[in-house]
């Protein structure tokens, strides 16, 4: 039961210098991210290289949650794009109620509709229903869906593919519902953010000035949980799921919670989505690009802290620039993103660091690496519900005969 | 009454497509946990081969008969470079198979832009399939019997292969205890080969078979694979009555829901109802016993 | 026992990087809120002035830069690609010609990877950052509007070169495809001058299919037509055999088709083999045209119905040399099509807007705009400066073995843009 003497950094806390000591090292890295955000972007970037970043940023805030349920709970959530979706159409419909005006109808059901708003829309024209319906629509369809698949001991794998179907249901839906949901034009054309006219620039600075804080916000979020008792439990349930049932917890309730918070997160982050590119469609809530969110993630590495939102914002810059320049090499060069990154550096470039250091001989653990993941290697059941992306190479070492 | 006679075959019709697109997926997923993204593109390239194929040789019936076994052979070669490159490393993370064989699809799917061009491409069905077969003041599509009968040929085959052949007993007992058979001299790694090229060869066919039905386009798996994916996971895994009865039952559901309903709310009725389906059964129709706790 | 199992150090660790963490989100936090609070100030006595940005067009030079934006990837490429290249073959002759009030055209090239924000985002790069005049393509109903709030925003010009669902008339985009009135009406017409009574509509489920339906069902009601069917499939659909069956049931004389893509294919297929025919049914298509009839398989389709607004066999020399040039450029078996030919026109007409303005202003090239005409390859087209559509003639056309489409009926003369149906009694109350 005691904890091998890798997991536990206190001996070595001593002879290690300050700036090497995790804590420094999370929230340096943290403050200069803030500062490079909040201070640097928004004087160096034109007004629409700024209003990209803040594209990527909301991309980002998935990527965080996606960070916490797969990188550390151990659940490939495939879907993320429905409560994306959720998050984006929520505040589109809000932006056209208010565009509209006290007791107007969207311009496009006159178009398209019946010229009637429905009466699920109607809470939506209170800007505070609208937040709070952000907030909670996203994690509370989590929930549900999440109790009904942990409760009942779904394998892993079908988790997967149950939240991939998801996505597909919820895209297909939407597209059926042109009356009331715009069809495959989905929501667009907003003229104003909470009254802020975003035809301005200004406004559309502080969109970005938001959307850097709100992911400053969740990535403190996201460290405040892992390094909680949740945050270890989360990991235990990862690598040794039975184990932590047989101690007395119940891994169902620490799934959800940790799948609700990454969906209220994508939720967020596709309601920013909405004002900042100005349109929100079936097309940003597929199976594609619920897939699309898991690949930045998995390049900067799954288990690490700022390593989902840097591998996000690195994606997506890249298929902006490369995209431009070779449309099909871009998707040649995503596909083996994929291939390389999980196959061989299933730590993300975050892995790379790793190396380096344990070849200077340094055996200081990862910034952002959970204090404790104990080896997987002690399971033989083929259908253990994930990985374990931060086995260390020693533990890889050790296990590598039992399948070789 | 026609019309519930027509639908009860066009639901029929729709489980063999499915069952032709999962049985190989059945086979794979089941016995190494690995979800293959990319059994769509292995469908995907039986259908370029028939296209090849009638290009080639021209007449359409003696196409289509070699491009049956020339796709599963196809389709079996890609399966088996996937195994032994990729997958084979990372029997302990099936999740990430989900992500690199999604990967090696993205690959694939340009691949085949580039290689065919974006445009769909069409197979000629031959003359002995096309009309319709009139039974009880019905027209049966001869393309859709086809099928039919050939998604039964396979799954028959398949039992029988599973059943009495050596090969079919090593299967079986890898997916019963894979450790209590390498114990016993059951070599699983090669055994792991041989499933995978047997279930990505039968995606090969379910592709040379699809040709009948529409176009074909580097995307004709993408739209398969979610669906296929469903069939396993409703039917269970381990042993094949699962995903027949799953891709049997799925077919007709859609086909009841698309007929009183819209299409679109009948894939997402669909997806209502296997979610609720795996309350009652969450390890799907039948499963194999095993002594895993998850 | 429990809570031995955890690690030790975790506690302490957590309550107090819980103490450094509130401070630097407050610090954060505030950063943010100061930052908006700031800008919205300065924002809102800005409002007034902010409309029409500053244009950065330069035109001092002897070339001038345009903006091509087109799907090179994902889904929509197939269709894109042909429109980018009739629009290089446009910039060419253009260019060797003289190019536009003296100056050469320079071509910056926008890939849009079928993706509705990629078009918005793209949009905003080729206008604010590469400072073109105009920008030429976009083809799905998503991609415009997306793209219409960014060119409203910054006073720029789009030039959308497809057949679409109309209801739309931007001061900002003008639309060289066709509207409603010129290809919907057109192919209801031409069922109704055939004597069909029993119409049955099928169409991928997107926006203008379902916007072209609700046409069409207020022009049944009002020429004794009846609707016997409504079925729309997801798009990319393959199952047709129950829609198939319906339409079976229905006892229906004819059918509008507004599927898109693939879903042709499987639905003609299944079509066929329940053994209805062209002659019997006839299908009237609105999204299959040249290119695609090779994909379905011309067997499947021969005889059948489409209603465009050019098709490569159109005779007039205008057409003629246009068909030469662009095999002379892509090859031989390359077919042309009707968005082709739009996008291909639309370049022209600019070209003549600015030639007529005298300037690259967007202001004066809306004021220009009423008016001018090009001898397209589908026949004189003529800008309609109101709502920013042009007059096209219509034609309904039948698939023949060789895998082209011939006029068997065209409307008399080109039919004038009427994108709200203002113009139709029946249609009142339809937008």
């Amino acid at each position: 039961m005691s904890a091998p003497a890798t997991t536990a950094p206190a001996p070595n806390a001593a002879a290690r210098p300050w700036w090497r000591h995790p804590r420094v090292r999370v929230w340096g890295g943290f403050a200069l991210a803030a500062a490079v955000l909040l201070g640097v972007a928004p004087v160096v970037l034109s007004d629409f290289r700024l209003n990209l970043l803040a594209k990527f940023l909301c991309l980002a805030m998935v990527a965080v949650g996606i960070g916490l349920a797969w990188g550390r709970g151990g659940m490939l959530v495939l879907g993320q794009g429905v409560f994306f979706g959720l998050g984006g159409y929520l505040m589109a419909m809000h932006m056209k109620l208010a565009d509209a005006g006290p007791g107007g109808v969207p311009d496009f059901m006159l178009l398209y509709g019946d010229g009637v708003v429905p009466a699920w829309w109607e809470p939506l024209r209170d800007p505070v229903v609208t937040v709070l319906a952000i907030l909670l629509v996203p994690a509370g369809v989590a929930t549900l869906l999440g109790l009904a698949v942990f409760r009942r001991r779904v394998r892993g794998a079908y988790f997967a593919i149950l939240s991939q179907a998801l996505a597909a249901a919820f895209a297909i839906l939407l597209v059926g519902q042109q009356k009331v949901t715009g069809g495959t034009n989905g929501l667009n054309g907003f003229r104003s953010f909470f009254g802020y006219d975003l035809a301005d620039p200004v406004n559309k600075r502080m969109l970005y000035y938001v959307a850097a804080g709100v992911l400053l916000v969740m990535v403190a979020v996201v460290r405040l949980l892992m390094v909680s008792r949740f945050g270890e439990l989360l990991v235990a349930v990862r690598d040794q799921e039975n184990r932590v049932r047989f101690l007395g917890y119940d891994p169902a309730n620490v799934k959800v919670v940790a799948y609700a918070v990454a969906a209220c997160f994508a939720g967020v982050g596709g309601a920013l989505f909405a004002p900042v590119v100005g349109i929100v469609s079936p097309a940003d809530v597929g199976v594609i690009p619920s897939i699309g969110f898991l690949v930045g993630v998995a390049i900067g590495g799954r288990a690490t802290l700022l390593g989902p939102v840097l591998g996000a914002i690195a994606v997506s810059w890249a298929q902006t620039g490369l995209s431009e320049q070779f449309p099909s090499f871009w998707t040649y060069f995503q596909g083996a993103l994929f291939i390389l990154v999980v196959a061989f550096l299933p730590n993300g470039f975050a892995t790379l660091g790793g190396l380096w250091r344990r070849r200077r001989g340094a055996a200081v653990p990862g910034p952002g690496d959970a204090p404790a993941d104990p080896p997987a290697g002690t399971s033989a059941h083929a259908d253990d519900p994930g990985p374990d992306p931060a086995q260390d190479a020693a533990t890889a070492a050790r296990t590598a005969g039992r399948h070789a | 009454m026609d019309a519930l006679f027509s639908q009860l075959f066009a639901g029929l019709s729709l489980g063999s497509v499915l069952l032709l697109a999962a049985l190989g997926l059945a086979l794979t997923f089941g016995q190494m946990g690995v979800i293959n993204m990319a059994h769509g593109e292995f469908m995907m390239a039986g259908a370029y081969t028939a296209f090849v194929l009638q290009a080639l040789i021209g007449d359409a019936g003696v196409s289509l008969l070699v491009a049956l076994p020339l796709g599963f052979l196809v389709g079996g070669l890609l399966g088996l470079l996937l195994e032994v490159t990729l997958i084979s490393r990372m029997y302990r993370r099936p999740l990430d198979t989900l992500l690199v064989t999604f990967g090696v699809a993205l690959v694939l799917q340009q691949l085949a832009r580039d290689v065919f061009g974006a445009p769909n491409v069409d197979v000629r069905a031959p003359a002995w399939l096309q009309g319709a077969v009139p039974v009880l003041g019905m027209n049966l599509p001869r393309t859709r019997l086809f099928i039919l009968a050939l998604a039964v040929t396979c799954v028959v085959v398949l039992a029988l292969v599973l059943k009495l052949t050596p090969l079919g007993r090593r299967i079986r007992a890898t997916v019963q205890n894979r450790d209590l058979a390498e114990a016993s001299g059951v070599s699983t790694r090669a055994t792991d080969r041989l499933t995978f090229f047997v279930g990505s060869g039968v995606a090969g066919v379910a592709g040379v078979a699809l040709t009948l039905l529409g176009s074909i386009g580097p995307t004709l798996g993408t739209s398969y694979v979610v669906d296929a994916f469903l069939v396993v996971v409703v039917g269970g895994i381990g042993q094949l009555k699962g995903a027949v009865v799953a891709a049997f039952s799925l077919g007709l559901l859609q086909a009841t829901f698309e007929y009183s309903t819209t299409a679109s709310l009948a894939k997402v009725l669909l997806f209502v109802v296997i979610v609720a389906f795996l309350q009652v059964r969450p390890q799907g129709l039948v499963s194999v016993r095993t002594r895993s706790l998850a | 026992m429990t809570s031995s199992s955890l690690p030790a150090p975790t506690p302490p660790r957590s309550s107090r990087a819980r103490s450094l963490a509130l401070p630097v989100l407050a610090v954060a936090t505030a950063l943010a809120l100061s930052a908006c609070g700031a800008r919205t100030a300065a924002g809102d006595t800005g409002t007034a002035g902010s409309t029409g940005a500053a244009s950065c067009v330069d035109t001092s030079g002897d070339t001038v830069k345009i903006g091509f934006l087109n799907s090179l990837s994902g889904t929509m490429a197939i269709s894109e690609q042909t429109v980018r290249d009739s629009l290089d073959l446009a910039a060419e002759e253009i260019n060797a010609a003289g190019g536009v009030l003296g100056k050469q055209l320079e071509v910056v090239a926008e890939d849009g990877a079928s993706e509705p924000t990629v078009f918005a985002e793209k949009a905003e790069k080729l206008i604010a950052s590469d400072c073109v005049a105009a920008v030429f393509g976009g083809w799905t109903s998503s991609s415009r509007k997306a793209m219409l709030p960014v060119f409203e925003a910054k006073d720029a010009l789009l030039f959308y070169p497809v057949q679409y669902e109309g209801l739309e008339a931007s001061p900002n985009i003008f639309y060289t495809g066709a509207t409603t009135n010129q290809q919907i009406i057109p192919g209801m017409d031409y069922l109704a001058e055939q004597g069909k009574k029993k119409v049955f509509l099928v169409g991928s489920d997107y926006v203008f299919p379902r916007t072209a339906n609700k046409i069409i069902n207020a022009y049944a009601e009002a020429n004794g037509i009846e609707i016997v069917g409504e079925e729309y499939a997801p798009l990319g659909h393959t199952d047709f055999a129950t829609i198939v069956n319906k339409l079976k049931a229905s006892g229906a004389d004819a059918v509008f088709n507004t599927l898109n893509g693939d879903s042709n294919v499987a639905f003609f297929k299944e079509f066929k083999n329940v053994g209805l025919t062209a002659d019997a049914v006839p299908v009237v298509s609105v999204s299959i045209a040249e290119e695609e009839v090779g994909g379905i398989g011309v067997e499947n389709v021969a005889g059948q119905l489409t209603a465009w607004n050019y098709y490569q066999t159109v005779d007039s020399p205008e057409n003629t040399t246009f068909v030469a040039a662009f095999k002379a450029k892509y090859g031989e078996k390359r077919p042309t099509s009707d968005p082709m030919e739009a996008a291909y026109t639309s370049l022209h007409l600019w070209k003549g807007m600015v030639e007529k303005a005298g300037s690259f202003d967007v202001a004066a090239i809306q004021e220009a705009a009423d008016g001018v005409t090009f001898d397209a390859p589908e026949g004189t087209v003529t800008v309609n400066g109101d709502n920013h559509h042009i007059a096209k003639t219509a034609y309904i056309g039948e698939i023949r073995e060789d895998g082209l489409i011939y006029p068997v009926w065209e409307s008399d003369g080109p039919i004038e843009p009427d994108p709200f149906l203002e113009g139709y009694d029946w249609a009142e109350g339809l937008s």
